[in-house]
């Protein structure tokens, strides 16, 4: 198992590393950097200068392996922008980012496994096929629509809610969070919906499909046919088999939610890395653009690792195999 | 056979189950009694389609929907089962009558010990404690045969073979003691070497625990071997009844001496081909007026077609055939049938 662990990490940092490259080439093709840096009015000599000093005129393979180099004892270069350490940029935004994911995340997976199961269980019924309905539209609305329908209803209109920003934070547990604080919770709501509500009627069709097909199981059957109550059959039979292959998409749209996370912090100018990112873009800031698309790979990466432990910890048919 | 009314465990009256379709109502189960005492096993045997496995179904409530029962009774030790609401049919399931299905692979859920899946069992019916249950689970395990049962408790369904998994499905079905067991098809998916071991350990078990068995197969070898009666159903309908020696040796209903042309034997020449009786059961659809049987039948005669035949006492058997119905078949007609089944080599060829 710990073999088969050290590999997976293996395999994953390959995997950044490549993804690093690729980001790290793209971004040169998007402009010159100098011209956001230096604005109009710089001398060629400037240029020549900054040019120098930022290690522009290298190979780009070097130019990489050196950000490479520097990346794995955390420093991820200056940002051309504003001359402070992509890293002091990125860890500062971080929490803000993780925090909306986190909620976004447990919105999407606690309202659409229970939607999935109760729209599964109750195949039938009104409520079950109106909560169908109303899915559709959650998969079909663009994102950025949806927030903003929301701000108008809940902000404009109701005046419930902030339209904008991160709201006050506080400590909680040590950690600097807008969970803490009244405000901030009003704050991250509207974009948590916003930016979990695809994820969670995906979640929710999925977990309905494979439920509906694990009701159908011979075993499903025979455990009705020994007495066994509804109760224990569809949630400690049928739950726990429809979970498991529904697990590893689970996994990668969690992955999303923190990818899909540029549009949704956009949108509400809510100050995580996807703004951070977006703002990058504007300044070709290479190191930030470029240590944002590593950050996201790492946690795809990180996800699928947790994913596949998970399997081999539920599926005894797996845990023999690899062990 | 002892059938003394004491002995009755099951009685099945008249059940008819049918399908609510768009197109129609589909009726395959139609008409169907048979009892079955304790301590008997007693077979149900007919072609693929025949509603073998959906009269098994109806019988312990797990008919789903369209399909419903629309008439007849079902009683339990005197008790009628068929009308009773789920929760009270879930206390008969599993605790007075056990389920065993054909396919042991898929009948056993592949994330749970089979330790667990017994306890939970034996929990649901009967007033233990967790670790009681556990014992129990040991006991049910050990009963059918499977070897060092203590260690296996711990293992999932996949560690184990087919033939195993079906033992652990038999102590599963059997672990609350259940009166009665239905058992569809339990060793089809078997290989055949195995298949006899299982049929020999739940002919034990019955004989032990003076189980009744309702034993599901479209296999004559399997009736021939583990049955004490028959029961012969023809598209939803029986055809004929009674013990299962005498069925064998004389059948009455020219489906049953078909199907029994229509088993492999072990003393049937090389080369020889099996006898096939020609044509194939009515669709659901095309529901017959008159005997299901008239189209394949030799020896139809014009009320076969027109009018159903009715289950009539016949010697030791019952049979739904007009050629033993003293009303309607001339005196001679009757002995025709067992001389024409010894000598039908073209038939089917
Ligand atoms: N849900 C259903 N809808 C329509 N027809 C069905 C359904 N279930 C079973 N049938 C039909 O009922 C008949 C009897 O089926 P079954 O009892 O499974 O036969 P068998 O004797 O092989 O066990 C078959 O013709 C089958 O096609
Ligand atoms: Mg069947």
């Amino acid at each position: 198992m710990l073999a088969y662990i050290i590999r997976r990490v293996f395999q994953g940092a390959f995997v950044l590393l490549i993804v690093g490259f690729i980001a790290f080439c793209m971004f040169r093709f998007m402009g010159d950097p100098l011209e956001s840096i230096l604005g109009q009015e710089a001398t060629a000599l400037d240029r020549i200068e900054l040019r120098e000093r930022l290690g522009l005129n290298d190979p780009i393979v070097l130019q990489y392996g050196r950000f490479v180099g520097n990346a794995v004892q955390g420093e991820f270069g200056i940002s051309y922008r504003n001359g402070v350490p992509v890293a002091e940029l990125i860890s500062q935004r971080l929490p803000a980012t993780l925090e909306l994911a986190l909620v976004s995340a447990v919105l999407a997976l606690v309202f659409g496994i229970v939607l999935g199961v109760y729209t599964a269980i109750k195949r039938e019924g009104w409520l079950a096929n109106s909560i169908m309905s109303l899915s559709l539209i959650g998969v079909s609305l663009p994102t950025f629509l949806i927030g903003i329908l929301l701000i108008w209803i809940f902000a404009v209109e109701l005046g419930w809610l902030p339209s904008f920003g991160r709201g006050d934070t506080g400590s909680l547990f040590g950690i600097q969070t807008s969970l803490a604080t009244v405000s901030g919770i009003k704050s991250i709501i509207l974009p948590a919906i916003t930016l979990g509500l695809y994820q969670m009627t995906l979640i929710m069709r999925l977990v309905r499909a494979e439920m509906l097909e694990v009701l159908r199981a011979d075993y499903i059957r025979f455990a009705r046919a020994r007495g066994l109550s509804e109760r224990a059959i569809n949630f400690s039979h049928a739950l726990k088999n429809t979970l498991l292959p529904v697990i590893t998409i689970i996994g990668l749209q969690l992955g999303q939610i923190i990818a899909f996370a540029i549009i949704t912090e956009t949108v509400f100018q809510w100050p995580g890395v996807g703004l951070l990112f977006i703002n990058a873009v504007q300044f070709v800031d290479i190191p930030v653009m470029t240590t944002y698309l590593l950050l996201v790979g790492a946690m795809f990466v990180v996800l699928n690792l947790l994913v596949d432990l998970l399997y081999a910890v539920i599926d005894p048919r797996l845990r023999v195999a690899k062990r | 056979m002892n059938s003394d009314s004491s002995d009755l465990l099951l009685d099945v009256n008249n059940l008819r189950v049918e399908i609510a379709q768009r197109q129609g109502t589909l009726t395959p189960v139609d008409d169907v009694s048979f009892k079955i005492n304790a301590g008997e096993i007693v077979g149900v045997v007919g072609e693929s389609g025949a509603g073998k496995s959906i009269t098994g179904a109806a019988i312990i409530g797990l008919l789903e929907r369209p399909a419903g029962i629309a008439g007849g009774t079902v009683s339990l030790l005197g008790q009628r089962i068929d009308n009773l609401p789920l929760k009270e049919l879930r206390k008969i399931r599993g605790s007075q009558i056990g389920t065993i299905f054909q396919d042991p692979l898929t009948s056993l859920n592949p994330l749970q010990r089979i330790g667990d899946q017994l306890a939970e069992t034996a929990l649901a019916h009967l007033p233990v404690s967790r670790s009681e249950a556990r014992d129990l689970a040991l006991a049910a395990l050990e009963d059918v045969g499977i070897p060092g049962a203590a260690q296996r408790l711990n293992a999932y369904p996949h560690e184990f073979s087919g033939g195993m998994r079906q033992r652990v499905v038999i102590a599963l079905a059997l672990i609350a003691e259940p009166s009665l067991v239905i058992a569809d098809e339990p060793t089809t998916a078997l290989d055949v070497s195995v298949q006899a071991q299982i049929l020999t350990l739940l002919k034990d078990l019955c004989l032990k625990r003076g189980m009744g068995v309702m034993l599901i197969t479209h296999d004559m070898g399997v009736i021939a071997e583990t049955t004490d009666r028959v029961v012969v159903l023809y598209a939803g309908r029986v055809a004929e009844v009674g013990p299962t020696a005498s069925v064998m040796r004389a059948p009455l209903h020219p489906y049953t001496a078909g199907l029994m042309g229509a088993t492999p034997s072990a003393t049937r020449r090389q080369g020889e081909r099996l006898q096939q009786i020609p044509g194939s059961m009515p669709s659901l659809r095309n529901a017959t007026v008159g005997c299901a049987f008239a189209a394949r039948c030799q020896h139809v005669m014009p009320q076969c077609i027109d009018v159903r035949p009715p289950l009539i006492e016949h010697e030791s058997h019952e049979v739904a055939c007009y050629l033993h119905d003293p009303t309607v078949a001339p005196d001679g007609a009757r002995h025709q049938l067992i001389s024409s089944h010894g000598n039908s080599d073209g038939v089917g060829q």
